[in-house]
Order: structure tokens, then sequence, then C-alpha cells
């Protein structure tokens, strides 16, 4: 072993959560290495070009969950954070050219900007929201504790949970314990008439999960959502993609001292006396570390780069059949100018456009994936950044980026004989909208959840690496054995998205990681 | 080569390729299921059986066996993982007794590990195990084959077993050490060579080796053990015989002394290794296997119980009594999985578990014991001693060459 | 049915079902005076034997029992009533390459059965059966338990809450992660944790959405599975079993051991309302515009057709009112009584297999159940089908004439309200085509032997039994609508909102299956209430 320099710490891995991860350490006074596969840092919060001139941010493409309280503490604008808009509106498409706006707390027709007749429904849902998740946002932040150990500290995290949800007040509770569990299908059908609107809020229960909106759970994963922002929707668009982002988290971990490798792959982990020795890198280089801290998805982190040879049987079964494949693709298209969409105004195309028309109608193109097929009519959440962010685009030109849901990692026929006919599927999808789009491609790109599993090394392409299901949620998060960050072997840490509190650009699984680090004896 | 004379949901129990020739030599018909087989229980009388064990030589189909081809580069990573003692120095024709664990460190089942190759293991065992073999393969290049259909096995015990195998024609089988295994020909004129496995193990805690045959030869190697034993008084002998030998041995039988962690519903009904006595086979020094953490947490913490040998004051069975600290019967420590009145010791015997303070050698314990007097039952609370095991271990179980009687 | 037509009771029971009966049984061993209203002119709910077809009886709602606690039908001694239940057979899954998974009794012919498909699947099944048992154990000591309500501070709440942490806290920290994960994962991920083999998970992951309008990929299906595992006959966990003479059998012991203790049953009595006066429940009309006097009032009937029809709202909370609208009891399943002239032929089951003997499918994958689920949400009923069919008269004698058969159907999914308009008897008839089309894939002589077949969507179980949008459980048995939560959070302790008023029925914990636990929890409630225990 070629004894190279030995660090406190060594992150696995330098997308956002990595790199968060990697700055609190350091910031607590540990020597902290961050080791990047790819030739560049960010993960799947990247930004880069896809066709001459055009770029994009290739996986993530709106910045909503990573709590304000985060970027200050991380100082992200000093570090060179700036954005391209602030609070992105969502707009409900209709294909008929009607669109609904959704703002913080109102609801409006696009074309009168009347308020839209579910808008006073529709503040009390947001109130309702609102509430909730005032109470479980804390939970965010939190270790989740770990069942069974008589520990002080995880009995005082229930109860202190338990609590916080009890202080919601009888009749809030009642209605928490009622709805918690069940899908949002269901209460959308309660309190809203306009399939528009259900359908636009149904997205935001589903987006990123392996279900649709009749399948239970899906409150809670809307809960979820809107928990991080603390119950407000704020949409924004970094500056230069979400790339910039990750730069900035970049050189927070800089300054804070954290050495960063790129073109730096792992891949091993090694174990002496059942404790983390070393990592080591492809072309044969060891890394000693006193921890490691991985922010890849369970799955590589525990059973390729550590190996089953060190865990336990049974939990490696657990690991194994943890549910890792992502249902989310991602397009990109190069516009040659600005594509007319029914019913809105060029202005207003910087805000987030929904392509879910009803909350059937998302449940239907759910259904295929189901048989390994996608739907002739899937679901789109779609931006173009360019309209606030010109940097993206040559002139007068423009990108459109898009979350397509539902791709099945495995389709009948494969994905090299179906990226072409789902292409332009997505097209006719987007034309019924906006019928002069087609004609202003200029250039595409589909990433399927395969290809997502390939640019961002994400086992299985699911961007909150393992599925967002109340089987795999908090107390249980990845797996059990491996909550609380710890994977069995001491010293080896996990962080990523597979961690409570999941995915989608948040920060707080590499937060809430170097806490439990920092927790044992340098 | 099976006899299936009826399908599965009409005759549920398959047969041993040994079936016919047990149907010929029982004389009570007394057959009971193991591991999907039917096998006897009783040929003609326990003791008789028993005896055949102790001062001759006796036949035993141990074919239910469950039996595990294990062959790839990593089979041996493989099998270090899976069980808690360290095989790497099992080199080829070596035997080794394991036990492995689940995560919690509570023992699944026991079973023996056959080294055939550098890259191929056999792996036998009361119940089948493919679930957790599977579990235990995730990340592991190995190919785990379940072959208990392919191979008949028959054990001959006894003090004069090896005579027996030699004047069968076994050449060489007195070299066979205990735990190791070799290839053998068995020739019988107007007959192809019959090849075997043999292995110096046993569940009697004598001298004995059991026999892996195809299941093809199972009929004529049964037919010339019992021709050259004749005059030797060789018998073939049911389970009840052969559990009073194992006690002896001081051996455990899964589901009677240990419940498999695979298989408990209540909370707390698995036993450890080390609470069975088996810390002997737990090496912690090797690296990492299922059920290390765990294991070396409770030897920090100590086991809270074990398994002791019990010599119990009379000669009623101890089947199943309650153990108590005093005579008065008032405290509960302890009670008796494994029980039965040993002819060749002279002592009543019975296998244990009982708390920790209990378990030193010269402890005593009170047994709780009801008689059946003609249908009157009586209560009687005897004493009992954790004596040392295996309450009988015969020098000839161990030496090579073993004597000839 | 006898009555001694006073007008003052200590208890009226509103609806003869089961769950009806047991509660009254109790109350009557307590030395209360109990009446029982009936709306139909026979008792029994949906657990009846009728005859509706010359010389045949059908068990034309419920079919098959297992759930019904042994506490109660031993403390109601309903077999010196007459009630006997025996258990099936086997049981199979019809495939549609000709082949078939059957269910054997004896488990090395299930293992060896199970081994045909897949080997380690047989072993596997040892696994995934530990594991039911195991949540079987942690869930059997709550079925005859009020649930704690959560938001309450009350010493009792309080202390129940205690014991449910306490009995969860006691599987250790392993089984408490398998339980939390259990209780909110779909059955198709639970049984892919285990089996390899497409067929044995559809024959499993049928007990997942029988009632239910959820498909087998639905998080919360694996405990409806383990809702119909967690019954038992003569101590086998997870046997199902006929009882001899149809299902009515339980009933009728259950009104005869109530009849013994000195309770009184009306039938052809349907309740119009019951009586409020300042708060309290005093009593009821009947349609007839009788009025019976009551301390207490108990609801056999589902919480949305008690309180939104037998009670005037301006008796109740409005928050509570809105919950009870939102509660969710989707009629998802639709049955067929078929009169056959013989036993019919299943080519795939080889002779002398009791594989017939018991529940017998057609769905052989999961993809299939799945998407029989895909039609019930766009308001059609499956166009394949899952059923679970019977023919109890193999075992029972006593149903049929010598020689002639009945085949109880039960059939998912079919909605309540169906996308292109109303139900009609034209589509229901068309329903029960397509469900006989189907058997016939499996069985040539089965049309043939078609004697009378009884025809049942959700709209005829609701016409007939009262059960909202014919929903077998009363209400979805979804983890939103479990313990205390069921049927609404806050209101799980079996006490309606209006006081001396009270919930007996499936609606209430832990809900349906013909348990009776609903119907004892909710009286012993009532004699906590009352004093009497």
């Amino acid at each position: 072993m070629s004894a190279a320099a030995a660090y406190d710490c060594v992150v696995v891995g330098g997308g956002h959560n990595g790199l968060v991860c990697a700055t609190y350490l350091a910031r607590a006074g540990r020597s902290v290495l961050v080791l990047e596969a790819a030739p560049s840092l960010g993960g799947a919060a990247i930004t880069r070009e896809f066709a001459p001139g055009f770029r994009v941010s290739a996986c993530a493409h709106l910045l909503h969950l990573m709590p304000p309280a985060l970027m200050r503490e991380l100082q992200l604008e000093r570090h060179g954070l700036a954005w391209a808009a602030r609070e992105v509106g969502t707009l409900a498409l209709d294909p008929s050219g009607s669109p609904l706006h959704l703002a913080q707390g109102t609801l409006t027709e696009l074309s009168s900007g009347a308020p839209a007749p579910d808008s006073a429904a529709f503040q009390e849902w947001r109130a309702l929201l609102r509430r909730f998740t005032a109470a479980l946002h804390p939970v965010l932040n939190q270790t989740p504790p770990r069942l069974g150990t008589g520990a002080w500290r995880d009995r005082g995290a229930l109860l202190s949970l338990a609590l916080r949800i009890r202080r919601l007040g009888r009749t809030d509770l009642r209605e928490l314990l009622r709805i918690g569990g069940i899908c949002i299908h269901d209460v959308l059908e309660e309190r809203f008439a306009s399939p528009l609107l259900k359908g636009a809020l149904a997205l935001d229960a589903v987006l990123g999960t392996n279900y649709g909106p009749r399948s239970p759970g899906t409150v809670l994963s809307l809960l979820y959502r809107s928990a991080a922002g603390a119950g407000a929707e704020r949409l924004a668009l970094p500056r230069g993609g979400m790339g910039s982002l990750t730069q900035a988290l970049a050189e927070a971990a800089r300054a804070a001292g954290v050495r960063l490798r790129t073109d730096a792959t792992v891949e091993r982990i090694l174990v002496h006396e059942d404790r983390v020795q070393a990592v080591t890198l492809a072309g044969g280089e060891t890394v000693r570390a006193r921890a490691v801290i991985s922010s890849a998805d369970p799955k590589t982190t525990l059973l390729q780069l550590l190996g089953s040879e060190h865990l336990d049987a049974g939990f490696t079964r657990r690991v194994a059949q943890l549910r890792t494949r992502g249902l989310a693709g991602k397009l990109h298209l190069a516009l040659d100018g600005l594509p007319v969409f029914r019913g809105v105004p060029a202005s207003c195309l910087r805000d987030r456009l929904l392509l879910a028309p009803s909350a059937d109608y998302i449940e239907r193109a759910y259904n295929h994936t189901k048989y390994r097929e996608y739907s002739a009519a899937p679901m789109m959440e779609v931006t173009v950044p360019s309209v606030a962010d010109p940097s993206l685009a040559p002139s007068g030109q423009h990108v459109l980026s898009a979350i397509v849901q539902y791709l099945p990692y495995e389709v009948a026929g494969g994905w090299e004989e179906q990226r072409p006919r789902l292409l332009q599927t997505l097209l006719s999808t987007l034309a019924a909208y906006a019928p002069d789009l087609p004609q202003r491609v200029r250039a595409a790109e589909l990433l399927a959840p395969p290809d997502i599993e390939r640019e961002f090394r994400i086992g299985g392409g699911h961007w909150h690496h393992a599925e967002l299901a109340l089987d795999q949620f908090f107390l249980v998060r990845p797996v059990p054995g491996a909550t609380q960050y710890r994977a069995p072997v001491a010293g080896l840490y996990l962080c990523g998205a597979g961690c409570h509190p999941g995915g989608g650009v948040m920060g707080l699984a590499g937060r809430n990681a170097a806490r439990e680090v920092l927790r044992e004896a340098a | 080569m099976l006899t299936e004379s009826a399908p599965h949901y009409r005759q549920p129990l398959l047969k041993t390729p040994f079936h016919e020739r047990a149907r010929e030599w029982s004389q009570l018909d007394s057959f009971v299921p193991w591991s999907g087989y039917s096998t006897v229980d009783v040929f003609t009388s326990v003791e008789q059986e028993y005896f055949a064990i102790r001062n001759a030589s006796s036949l035993y189909d141990l074919t239910p066996m469950v039996k595990y081809r294990i062959c790839g580069t990593d089979a041996l990573r493989f099998l270090n993982r899976l069980v808690t003692r360290d095989l790497s120095k099992l080199g080829p024709g070596k035997v080794a007794y394991v036990v492995w664990c689940d995560d919690a460190g509570q023992l699944i089942d026991d079973g023996t590990v056959f080294c055939i190759g550098a890259q191929e293991y056999r792996l036998c065992t009361g119940e089948r195990q493919l679930d957790w073999l599977r579990a235990s393969a995730i990340g592991f290049a190995v190919e785990i084959q379940e072959i208990t259909e392919d191979i008949a096995a028959l054990a001959v015990q006894g003090p004069t077993s090896c005579a027996l195998l030699l004047r069968a024609g076994l050449t060489g089988i007195e070299r066979l050490r205990p735990f190791e295994h070799g290839e053998f020909t068995l020739t019988r004129a107007g007959r192809e060579p019959m090849s075997l496995m043999v292995s110096r193990t046993g569940f009697t805690g004598d001298l004995g080796y059991e026999l892996w045959l195809r299941p093809a030869d199972a009929e004529p190697v049964w037919d010339v053990l019992l021709e050259e034993g004749s005059p030797r008084a060789v018998r073939p002998v049911g389970s009840r015989a052969l559990n009073m030998a194992r006690i002896e041995a001081g051996f455990l039988l899964p589901n009677v002394d240990f419940i498999s962690a695979a298989h408990t519903l209540y909370v707390g009904t698995e036993r450890s290794p080390l609470e069975l006595g088996l810390g002997w086979l737990v090496d912690f020094g090797k690296g990492h296997f299922t059920g290390r953490r765990a294991l070396l947490a409770e030897q920090e913490r100590g086991p809270r119980r074990q398994l002791v040998g019990l010599d119990v004051d009379g000669n009623k069975p101890a089947h199943n009594a309650l153990l108590y600290s005093d005579r008065s019967a008032r405290r509960e420590v302890g009670s008796v999985s494994s029980a039965t009145w040993s002819p060749t010791c002279k002592r009543n015997l019975a296998l244990a578990m009982v708390e920790a303070a209990y378990v030193s050698v010269g402890s005593t314990v009170w047994a709780e014991i009801y008689l059946n007097r003609e249908l009157t039952w009586q209560r009687r609370v005897v004493r009992a001693r954790v004596v040392e095991r295996p309450f009988f271990a015969p020098a000839r179980r161990r030496s090579t060459p073993p004597a000839l009687y | 049915m006898s009555s001694t037509g006073r007008s003052r009771y200590d208890a009226i029971v509103i609806g003869a079902g089961h769950n009806g009966l047991v509660n009254a049984c109790y109350l009557a061993r307590a030395g209360l005076q109990v009446l029982v209203l009936e709306r139909n002119t026979f008792v029994g709910g949906a657990a009846v034997s009728r005859k509706l077809y010359d010389g045949f009886t059908y068990s034309n709602c419920s079919y098959v029992c297992s759930l019904l606690r042994t506490e109660i039908i031993r403390a109601l001694e309903l077999p010196r009533f007459g009630l006997q239940i025996i258990p099936y057979e086997g049981g199979c899954t019809l495939m549609r390459n000709g082949e078939h998974l059957a269910i054997y009794d004896n488990h090395d012919a299930l293992r060896r059965e199970i081994a045909r498909h897949s080997r380690h699947d047989a072993e596997a099944y040892e696994r995934y059966v530990r594991d039911m048992l195991r949540h079987c154990r942690f869930i059997k000591p709550l079925l005859m338990r009020e649930p704690p309500d959560p938001t309450s501070f009350r010493p009792r709440d309080i202390r129940e809450l205690l014991f449910l942490a306490r009995h969860f806290h006691g599987l250790g920290e392993a089984r408490m992660y398998d339980t939390l994960r259990f209780y909110t994962m779909s059955c198709a991920d639970m049984l892919e944790e285990y089996f390899e083999s497409e067929i044995v998970k559809a024959h499993l992951a049928g007990s997942s959405i029988i009632g239910t309008a959820l498909g087998p990929r639905s998080p919360g299906s694996a405990y409806v599975l383990l809702h119909h595992y967690m019954g038992s006959i003569d101590g086998a966990v997870g046997a199902w079993g006929f009882a001899r003479g149809g299902m009515g059998a339980i009933t009728q012991a259950l009104a005869s051991s109530l009849q013994a203790s000195g309770g009184e049953i009306r039938t052809g009595a349907p309740v119009e309302e019951v009586r409020v006066q300042s708060g309290r429940a005093t009593g009821v009309v009947l349609e007839s515009g009788e009025e019976i006097t009551a301390r207490v009032v108990v609801s056999n009937l589902d919480v949305k057709r008690t309180f939104l029809k037998t009670v005037a709202a301006a008796h109740l909370p409005p928050e509570f009112l809105d919950r009870v609208r939102k509660f969710k009891i989707r009629g998802s399943s639709g049955k067929l009584n078929i009169a056959l002239d013989g036993l019919p032929q299943f080519p795939a089951i080889p002779q002398g297999s009791p594989a017939t003997r018991g529940d017998m499918h057609i769905t052989d994958t999961l993809e299939m159940v799945e998407r029989a689920y895909d039609d019930w949400k766009e308001g059609r009923w499956s166009s394949a089908p899952y059923v679970d069919m019977l023919i109890p008269t193999q075992i029972d004698p006593t149903m049929t004439p010598d020689g002639k058969h009945y085949m109880s159907v039960f059939v998912q999914y079919c909605p309540y309200q169906l996308a292109d308009g109303d139900w009609t008897a034209a589509k229901r008839e068309a329903f029960g085509a397509t469900v006989i089309d189907a058997i016939a894939r499996h069985s040539p002589d089965f049309k043939e032997l078609i004697l009378h077949a009884e025809i049942r969507t959700p709209r005829e179980i609701e016409a007939e039994v009262g059960l909202t949008e014919g929903n077998i459980f009363q209400g979805e048995l979804t983890f939103d609508q479990l313990l205390f939560n069921r049927p609404l959070p806050g209101y799980a302790q079996y006490r309606a909102p209006v006081r001396g008023m009270y919930m007996c029925g499936s609606s209430t914990h832990p809900g349906g299956g013909v348990m009776g636990a609903p119907g004892a929890n909710a009286a012993a409630a009532i004699l906590r209430d009352l004093g009497r225990t």
C-alpha cells in the first residue's frame, strides 16, 4: 500500500451532498479530501453543453428544496451563487390554451388574472400544508432516531417529534393522521374541482417518486417536498444553471480548507479489523482516512466499494433489495427561437410549465411503467431557463429542459430502440401545447433512467438514489442497519440522497451526515 | 434415481435409495419424516440398535442430510463469511464442523463442510438453506447447487466399523483420520466398480465413517456391508438409537436443543453459538463473518445462559424438565432440551440451557421430573450436577489407524 | 323472529350482521335487555346462507371463514348452537399455459409443489410464512382491544398508547423495522423480497386486493394480505375454512346464542332514524313509525350509513361529518353464486390432487392482477378479473342436492360506479359473462353445468346488505383507516359523538372479514361506560 497522505475524512463523490458534508467537516477542523470520479464537480447538479452553444442543467433543473438557512450558513452567494430567477411561478398548461397560474398562495386564470374557481380551496390547502410542514420541517434537519437502542438521544428525538406533531392541535392532528398515509388523488378529489389544478398539484406529489397519484403515500411525498421549503414552494433558477450552485458549494468547500480532486474514481473502500482504513482509486493509488463518507448511492457504496464480505448476509440482502430504479427522464431541446405555448405570453415562459392536465392523466402515464412501457401521453415538468438566463443559449435562441415521467428503467424493446420513438412522442406531446415547437428544435437530448445512471453514476438512475416510498423513508432510510448515516463498518458513513431526507438538491443529507461524523471522537 | 411411486400430493415424503432395503429390515414399520424423506425411527429395538453403535457396527441412512455443492473463485471467501469458523486452512480432503448465524449472531444451523478442491466445497446440513445461502452469496462469485437427491449417504458407525469397511474392500480406510475424507472404490464380481467418498465423521462420538455414493449404488453397498458384517452383529439403526448416542457424545440436535433463528416466531427464543457452548467454533480473528459484530458484543457482555451437560440423579430421563435453583423449586433457572439414560456410561444424562450462574462444572440445579407409575403420576425434584461434555468420548474415535476388532 | 314487543330496552343494536349479533350477545350475557333490529326479513347481514335456487344453499355474500375470533366462538358458545368450521384441503392458481400452482396442507407436498416452479421459492416460502406469522403474533393482542386515541391525554389513552409502544418495542430492533416496513409496503414489493417465480407471487398477491380498491403495487396492500392471514382454525394460523351449511351458520349460531341469553331480534324492522335528545341517543324510530327507546343505541351499519343516513346531521359535529363523508369505502368487488349440475373439470389439476378443494384462482402474474386494478380505476370491471372461486360442496354435503355443486366466485375488481353510466341489468349480465368466460377458459364443461347464476355487483351488495358502495369491509383496510384511525382519527373507540350511541360494525377496529372483533370490542366499551365490568 503506497501510504499517501492521510486525511481525517475522505468524501466519496463531489455532488452537492458530498460538498456540503465536506465543508461542514472542514469547518469543524477536520482535514478533508473530496474524490470525484467525473472531470468536474457537481454530481447530478451540473450545467453542461448538450449541443454547440446550448447549455442546460443536465439532471436537476430547478432549485427549491435546499433550505435558505443552509445556503446562508455556507455563504453560497459570497462564493459566487447568483440567481437568474428567484420566484419561479408555476403554470398548469391546458391543451385548449387556458392555463392556471399557481404562485405563492394565489391561484389565477392566466388569461384574465382573475382568481380561479378553486382559489379559496387552494389557499386553504396551502395554509394546511404550511401548518403541517412547519411541524415536519425540523425532521429533515435531524438524524432519524434509531429504534430499540434505549439511548436517550434516540428516545428524545422520537419524543420531541411526537410532541411537535401533537402540538398541531387536535383538528390538524386528526387531519394529518387521516391524510398522512393516503394518496394525493383522494385529497384532491375532496378539495378541488378543476382537473387542471388537480393535475398540477398531483405532479408535485409524484415528481421523482415511483408512484402515481392514486398510490397511497403520495400525500406524504408532497408534504416532504413542501417541508423542505417550510411550506413555501420557492422555485429558483441559479444563474448559469444548477452547475453554478455546485460551483459555489465547491468554492465554499475550498474556502473551508477542503481538498477537491476530480478524475479520481474510488474503486474500493479498504477495511482493517472492522474499521475503515483507506480508499483505493482507479489507477491503484491508496488514500488513508480515519473516516470515509460516501455520497454515492447506498448500493454502490456498500455492495461495490465496500463489498458484502464486510457485511452481514441479512443486511446485504436488505441493501440488495433496496428499490433504486428511477422513473424520471430528462429532455433537453435546443430551440432556434422561443416557441409559442397556447395562452402563455412569452414573458411567462420563465415560469415552470406543467404538462399534466389532470391527475388521471398522470395516473395513466404511470400505469404503463408497471409493465415496462412508457405512456404515449407522458407527464412533463418543463422549464425554458434561457428566458431568465440568456447565457445558456446563443443569442435569441433557447434551451428547453423537461423532466419526463414515467420512464421505466427497463423498457420493452430496450432504450436504444425506444429512445428515438419516445423523443417523437415527447415532441408531439409538446406540440399539443406549443404547435410551433417541433420545427424550432435544432438539437435534442433524451436521458432515460439508464442514461442518468451512466452519466451521474447513480445505480438505477433514481435522483433520490433510493425510491422515496414509505417503507424506505425516515426511520428506515436507506435500510435498517445503515440508518443515522452510519454503515455497519466503523468509520464508514453515508451522506447521499439515499439517506434521510433524500435527494432533490437539498443538501441536508450531507449536513446531517457531517454532524454524525463529528459526533465520533476525532 | 429416486423411487417415486406416487406424485407429491399423494405421497409428500420422498424415499431414500435405501428405502426398499430399510423396509426389508424394519420389523416395526416405524418410519418418520426427516427433511422431506421418510426414514426409519426404529428397526427392531432401540436398545439393540444402540448397542450396535457402541459395541459393533451400525448402518444409518443419512441421505436426507441436505447437501450443497459450492464452487467458484469466491467459494472459500463465501464460506468464510458464512460460517463462524476459519476455513482458510481447510485443504482438500478435510472436513470441518461448522455453524452459521444470522446478523444478530443467532444460530441458524450447523453442518459439515467438505473441501473437495481448491474452488469446490460441499456443505451438509440438517435443513434446507438455499434461501440463506443465496442471501449470503450476494457479492460473491460462487455457484450453489443443491445435490441432496444426487447423493445417497450412509453412516457406518461403531468400534468395528473400520474393520467392516476393510473387509468390504475399502483398502486404506484405516489411514483416514478424523475429519478427513477420501475416494474409495468398492468392487464386486459382476458389477461396475462403485466409487464412494468416505469421510471419518459421524454423529455418534464413536469410531465411524460416513459414505457418500451414487444413489444407484445404494442397494449394492448396503448389501455388501450387511453381508460382510453379519458375523460381527452389524445392523441398521434408526433415529432413536442414534439420538441416545449423540446425547452421550454431547452433540446438539436442531429443533431439539435449539431452534434455528430462521424459524423462530417468539422474541428471544433464538440461541447464539456462545450460549450453546459452541464458542470454540467462533473465530473472531479471521475477518468478518455474518453475526460477528453481534457475537463480539455478546462476548463482551457475557452470555446470559448456556447449554450444559447434566448428570441427573435417579434413572428417569429428565425429558423437558424445568430446572430450579433449589430443591423446593421456587426459582426457575433453565430447562432440559435432550435427555437419555446412558447404557454405556450408566448415567442419567441431559443437555440443558441454564442461567449463567449455573454453567460451571460442579454446579447443582434441581430438575422437576414427572414419573408415570402405572398411570399414577408423581412429581419429583431431583438433583442434577453440571458435568463435562462429551459424556462419552472413547479413545477409539480418534486413534488412527483404529484398532481392528 | 321472537320479540316481546316491549318498547324500552337497555340496548338496541341496528343491524343483525355478525358484528351486531356478536355485540348483542355480549351485552345480553352481561344482563342487558337487548333488541336487535334487522331491515331484511332474515338475519346475517353479509354472513348468510340463502336458498336462491331450487335445493341449493348459497353463501351469497361472504363465503369463507378464518378470521372469526376463537375467543368469541368460545365465549358465545357458538359450537353449542350449531357452528362447525371445516378447513380447506387445498387451493390453486390455474395458469394460462395449462400449468398450475397448487397449495397443499402437507408441508412437504407444498414444498415440492412450489419447487416445481422454483426451488428457491420453495425455501423462501418458509421465510415468508415465518415473517407472516411474526406479523400475526404482533397484531393478535391488538385485535380485541380498544385502540387508544393519540390525540387525547386521558389516562386510559396514555396507558393504551404506552401499551402499544411497549408491545412494539418488545419486538426488538430488527423486527421493529420489519414491522414498520411491512405495514407501509406494497404487496408486490413485499413478495419480491421473497420470491422469483411469477406464479407464486400471483397466487399470494390475491389476498392483498380482496375487497380493496388497491392493486398489488399500491403501498399498504401488504397489510391487506396480512389481514387475510391473521385468522386461524384450531390453532392453524392462516388457515381458511367453510362454515358447515354456509356462512349463515355463523349468524344463525349467533342468533341462537343471543336468544338463549334472553336477547331479542326483530327482522323486517328497518330503522328510520336514531332518536337524539339533548345530545344523547334515546332510541330509534322504525320506518313503520314505531318508536323504541333504549339507554344505548349501537349501530352495526357502516360509518357512512350510520351517520349520513340514520342520525340527523344537526346532532353531529360538522368536522366529524366532513370526515365521515371522506371515509374511504369504495366498492371494488363483485360476486357470482352459481348452481352447478355437477363438478366441473379443471384439466390443469391432476387427478387425485386436492387442489380444487379450496380457493382457486386464475390470475397467474402480478401484472395480470395489477391490470385488473387499472380497469377498476378507469371505472370498468376487470376484463381479466382476479377471482377467488370455491366449490364448498366438495366438502360440505349440506348445501346442495346429491351430485350437484355450488360455486362461490368472488370477483375483483368491479366498480360501484361505471365510467360509462349507471349499472343496468344488461351490464350486470355482461359482467357475469366476463367472469364465466374467464373461468370457462380453464374448465371446458363449466358453462354446460351452470343451472343458475346470481350475479352481484357492488350495487346489489349495497342494496341487499346495506354496505355502502358494496364495500365488503365497511371501509378500506389501508393504513390511514386502521387501528386508531378506524373509522376516523379521534373516533376509533366505538363511541359516536352522540352520548349513548356506539358503532360496532367492520368500519371500526380491527375491520372486516367476518371477524366479530368490532362487535365484541364495542360491547366491552359499552359495558365499561355502563359500569358493568
